[in-house]
C-alpha cells in the first residue's frame, strides 16, 4: 500500500522507464544497511575467534580457542563433579539400606541401569533375561544367592575366574567324560533330575528310582539330597522350573556327561569403581528377584 | 548503465524523526486506560501470591522451566497438558482474526507491546523535552549546549529506568518473584537472568526509544498478516475527503465557499506516532491508534463544524456517503456472519478447554509392558510380566496409591520394593513403579499368548480411580 499513486501527491519515482512502466522509489532504512554491515563485521569477527579458515592440513584453532571435543570433555567432568558426591554417599551406605533410601535408590538404579548396559548386558541381556548360560537376573532363582550383599560380592569378584582369588569358585565333575559314571548311570540320573523338576517328565519313568541311588551317592553332596541344591556352593535347585542350559533330556545328560562351567569377570578393581558396583547391584536387585537380607 | 539513467536516486532512507503532538480526546482518554491496564498486568503479576499448600510454589503466575510446571492461580498445568497452551494459541489466533476483520489493527493501535511502550517513552519524552515544538527546536539545534546534553541525558536515564524495569519484571515470571529480587540486588542471580534482563532492556530502550515505528513498518509480520484479513466491512480510520475536500485554510477569502470542511491545519499529521497523513488515504504505516480522530474532532468543535471528518469507517460507508446515504452504524459492521463465526469458533474453544479443565483427574497412570523379555518364568513356574508404571500426584500432598489388576481371577500383582500393593507418591510428582503381574503355573494367562488386563490405580486417601489397559503376554508368546 506505500506510495501508491495519489491525486495530490507526485510520487517520487527512481526515474527507471521500461515500456512505460515506471519504478516507484522506496528506498530501505539506512538503519537496515547499517545492521547489514554490522552483520559483515560480525562474521570477520566470529572466524577469528572461533575455528573457521581452512588450511592444507588443519582449519585454524580461533582466538578463543574452542573446539567441541574440549567442550564435551568439560561437559563430561563437570556432571562428574556434580555426581561425586552422591557416589561417595553410595559408596560409604550401608549396602542394606541403599534399597530404603528412596534418593539415594533412585539415583543407584539409574546409573546402575547405565553400567548395566556397558559392562553387563553383553551377556546377561540388555533386558537381564539372561540366555543360555547366561543366568536370567528378573527371576526369582539364584546360584550364589540374591539378597545385596551377594550380588554386589558376585559383580565385583566375578565367578571361578583367574584373575580374582576371591572369586565364587565351585566345579562339577564331568561325570560321563571322566568316566566317573558309566552311561547307563548315567541315563539312570538324568531321568531322576527329571522327575524332580515341573518342567519335562522323565523320558523313562522305570529308570528314576535306580537314578535316585546314583543322585544320593554322586550328587547330593552339593545339589543336597533332595535337590534343591546349596547356594554355599553354587549349587543350582534341580527342582525347580528353571534350567540355565536347558531341562529337557539332551540338555541334562550333556550337563551331567561334561559338566558346564560358566565364567563371569570381576568388575572390581580397575573396571567400576564401589559406587558403580553399588549402584549396579542395586539396579540388578530391583528387577524383580531382589532378596531381603537374612 | 549510468548513461542511459538519470541520476540515480538513493537506495537508502534515513528514518524521518515524528515529534507527535500531545492531544486529548475520547480516544486518547481510552489508550491511557488501556496503557495503565496492560502494563500494571505486566509489572504487577509476578508479586501476586497465591496459596498453595507447602510443597508448592505461592506465586500466582509462574513458569517453572526448571520442574516443567505452569501456575496460574488456581490452575496447575503439566508438559503432558500442553494442549492447554496449544487451545489458548488457537484461541489467540480466532480472537485476532475476530478483532482484525471487526476492527482492522485495533491490536497495533491500542495493545501491542510496542504501541503500548513507544506511547510511555514518547509521555516521558514529553515531560522532559516538552510538547512537540519544543522539542523539533530541540532537534534542530545543532550546538549540543548544557541545556540540550542535560535534557537528552535526563530522557535517556528516564528510558533506560523503564527498559530495565521491564526486561527485569520478564525474569520473575520465571522464578519465586521476592526471591529473585534479593538475588538480584545482591549479585547472586543466575547469569541467565542478568542476561535475559540485559537483553530486554537494550531491546525496550531501543524499539521504544528509537526504532518506534520502524518496528511495525519493516519488522512486524502482522501488519502483512492483518491486510489479508480484513474486508470492505472492517472499520479502519479514514478520512471524509468528500466532505473535507478541497482543503483550505483561508476561509475569509474569494472563492472559500467552495472548500471543504478540512482547514489543512495538520493537526491530524502532528498527533500521528507514525508520521503520515490520514488523508492521503489508509496505508500500510497506520496502526489505527485514532489520535487523528481526536485531534481533527478538536479542531472541527472550535470551527464549528460537525465531528468525524476523521472517523472510524468502513469501505462501505465511503461508497454509501458518497452516494448520499447514511453510513450503516458501527455495531453492524461489527455483527456479521463471518465475525459471528470467529466469535462462535473461539467461543467453542474457550469452551472445550474449560470443559476439559474441569473433568481432568488429579491423578493419572502411564503403563509400559516391559518387553525385554515379554515374560518371565519363577522357580515355581510362575508367569511374570512387568510393568513400568509412572504414578502421577497431581496434588500438593503426599497421596498412596493402590494397584489392582482385573482380567483373570488367577492374576495376581505385585510392587516391586512394597509388599502390600499400595505405595506412597510424594506431592506433584511423577513415580515409576515397576508392577509385576503373575499368573500360577498352568493357569489359562499363563498358558495365552496373551491376555487382556485391566491395570486400576486407586488413591486410597480419597477413592480417585484410574485405569489403564494393557496386555499379559503368557508362555505361548
Amino acid at each position: 500500500m506505500a506510495q501508491q499513486p495519489k491525486k495530490k501527491q507526485d510520487v517520487e519515482t527512481t526515474g527507471h522507464e521500461w515500456d512505460g512502466i515506471e519504478e516507484y522509489n522506496n528506498p530501505l532504512p539506512r538503519w537496515w544497511l547499517w545492521i547489514f554491515y554490522a552483520t559483515i563485521v560480525w562474521a570477520i569477527w566470529y572466524t577469528i575467534a572461533y575455528p573457521a579458515w581452512p588450511g592444507i592440513r588443519s582449519a585454524t584453532t580461533g582466538y578463543l580457542g574452542f573446539s567441541t571435543r574440549a567442550q564435551v570433555a568439560e561437559n563430561i567432568a563437570e556432571f562428574e563433579a556434580r555426581l561425586e558426591p552422591m557416589n561417595a554417599r553410595l559408596a560409604a551406605a550401608d549396602l542394606n539400606g541403599i534399597r530404603g533410601d528412596s534418593e539415594l535408590e533412585g539415583y543407584a538404579v539409574s546409573a546402575g541401569a547405565a553400567v548395566y548396559k556397558t559392562w553387563c548386558a553383553q551377556c546377561h541381556g540388555s533386558g537381564a533375561a539372561g540366555a543360555k548360560g547366561y543366568p536370567n537376573l528378573q527371576d526369582d532363582a539364584w546360584l550364589w544367592g540374591g539378597t545385596m550383599e551377594d550380588i554386589h560380592y558376585t559383580v565385583s569378584h566375578g565367578i571361578r575366574n583367574e584373575d580374582d582369588p576371591d572369586a565364587r569358585y565351585s566345579e562339577m565333575p564331568a561325570f560321563g567324560r571322566d568316566e566317573l559314571l558309566t552311561g547307563e548311570e548315567v541315563e539312570q540320573v538324568v531321568n531322576y533330575v527329571m522327575s524332580l523338576s515341573p518342567v519335562n517328565p522323565p523320558v523313562d519313568a522305570s529308570l528314576v528310582e535306580a537314578g535316585a541311588e546314583v543322585f544320593e551317592i554322586n550328587c547330593a553332596s552339593c545339589h543336597l539330597e533332595d535337590g534343591t541344591g546349596d547356594r554355599f556352593q553354587g549349587a543350582p535347585n534341580l527342582t525347580d522350573a528353571i534350567w540355565l542350559y536347558g531341562g529337557d533330556y539332551d540338555a541334562i545328560r550333556e550337563t551331567v556327561w561334561n559338566a558346564r562351567f560358566g565364567v563371569m569377570p570381576p568388575m572390581g578393581g580397575a573396571d567400576l569403581s564401589e559406587a558403580e558396583i553399588r549402584a549396579v547391584a542395586t539396579y540388578v536387585h530391583q528387577l524383580g528377584g531382589g532378596e531381603a537380607p537374612e | 548503465m549510468s548513461d542511459t539513467q538519470p541520476d540515480a536516486p538513493g537506495l537508502y532512507a534515513a528514518r524521518e524523526p515524528i515529534f507527535p503532538k500531545r492531544v486529548s480526546g475520547k480516544f486518547r482518554n481510552l489508550k491511557w486506560i488501556i496503557m495503565a491496564i496492560t502494563l500494571g498486568i505486566y509489572y504487577l503479576t509476578p508479586w501476586i501470591r497465591w496459596d498453595r499448600g507447602p510443597n508448592l510454589p505461592d506465586q500466582a503466575v509462574l513458569i517453572d522451566l526448571a520442574n516443567r510446571r505452569f501456575f496460574f492461580f488456581w490452575i496447575e498445568i503439566w508438559p503432558h497438558e500442553f494442549y492447554f497452551i496449544a487451545g489458548l494459541l488457537v484461541m489467540a489466533g480466532l480472537g485476532l482474526f475476530l478483532f482484525t476483520s471487526a476492527m482492522g489493527r485495533v491490536w497495533c493501535g491500542y495493545t501491542c507491546p510496542q504501541t503500548v511502550w513507544t506511547d510511555l517513552f514518547i509521555l516521558v519524552e514529553r515531560w522532559i523535552e516538552g510538547d512537540r515544538n519544543a522539542r523539533l527546536r530541540l532537534h534542530r539545534q545543532k550546538k549540543w549546549d548544557v541545556r540540550k546534553v542535560r535534557l537528552r541525558l535526563t530522557k535517556w536515564i528516564a528510558w533506560l529506568l523503564i527498559a530495565l524495569a521491564t526486561g527485569g519484571a520478564w525474569v520473575f515470571y520465571f522464578t519465586d518473584a521476592p526471591g529473585l529480587l534479593v538475588d538480584l540486588v545482591t549479585g547472586n542471580a543466575h547469569p541467565v537472568a542478568y542476561t535475559t534482563i540485559l537483553i530486554l532492556t537494550g531491546t525496550t530502550f531501543a524499539f521504544g526509544g528509537f526504532a518506534r515505528e520502524q518496528i511495525c513498518i519493516y519488522a512486524c509480520p502482522w501488519p502483512r498478516i492483518q491486510a489479508a484479513m480484513m474486508d470492505e466491512d472492517t472499520l479502519t480510520v479514514a478520512y471524509r475527503s468528500w466532505r473535507g475536500e478541497p482543503r483550505g485554510k483561508h476561509r475569509k477569502a474569494e472563492g472559500a465557499e467552495e472548500l471543504g470542511d478540512c482547514i489543512d491545519c495538520m493537526a491530524c499529521v502532528n498527533v500521528c506516532p507514525v508520521g503520515i497523513d490520514i488523508r492521503d488515504g489508509q496505508q500500510l504505516e497506520c496502526i489505527t491508534c485514532a489520535l487523528c480522530i481526536d485531534a481533527c474532532d478538536d479542531i472541527m468543535e472550535k470551527v464549528g463544524k460537525p465531528r468525524g471528518l476523521i472517523d472510524y469507517m468502513a469501505l462501505t460507508d465511503e461508497v454509501a456517503e458518497r452516494a448520499g446515504n447514511p453510513p450503516r452504524s458501527v455495531w453492524k459492521h461489527i455483527f456479521r456472519p463471518r465475525t459471528v463465526l470467529y466469535t462462535a469458533l473461539w467461543s467453542l474453544v474457550g469452551v472445550g478447554l474449560v470443559v476439559a479443565l474441569f473433568i481432568r483427574s488429579d491423578i493419572s497412570v502411564t503403563v509400559a509392558p516391559v518387553r525385554n523379555p515379554t515374560f518371565v518364568t519363577l522357580s515355581d513356574g510362575t508367569i511374570r510380566n512387568t510393568y513400568d508404571v509412572r504414578l502421577r500426584n497431581q496434588h500438593g500432598e503426599e497421596r498412596p496409591f493402590e494397584i489392582t489388576i482385573a482380567g483373570h481371577p488367577d492374576l495376581s500383582v505385585q510392587l516391586e520394593g512394597t509388599d502390600d500393593g499400595r505405595v506412597m507418591v510424594p506431592a506433584d510428582t511423577t513415580q515409576l513403579q515397576r508392577v509385576y503381574v503373575l499368573a500360577p503355573p498352568n493357569s489359562e494367562p499363563a498358558e495365552s499368548e496373551r491376555w487382556d488386563i485391566r491395570m486400576w490405580v486407586e488413591d486410597t486417601s480419597n477413592g480417585d480411580r484410574v485405569y489403564k489397559d494393557t496386555i499379559f503376554n503368557g508362555r505361548a508368546n
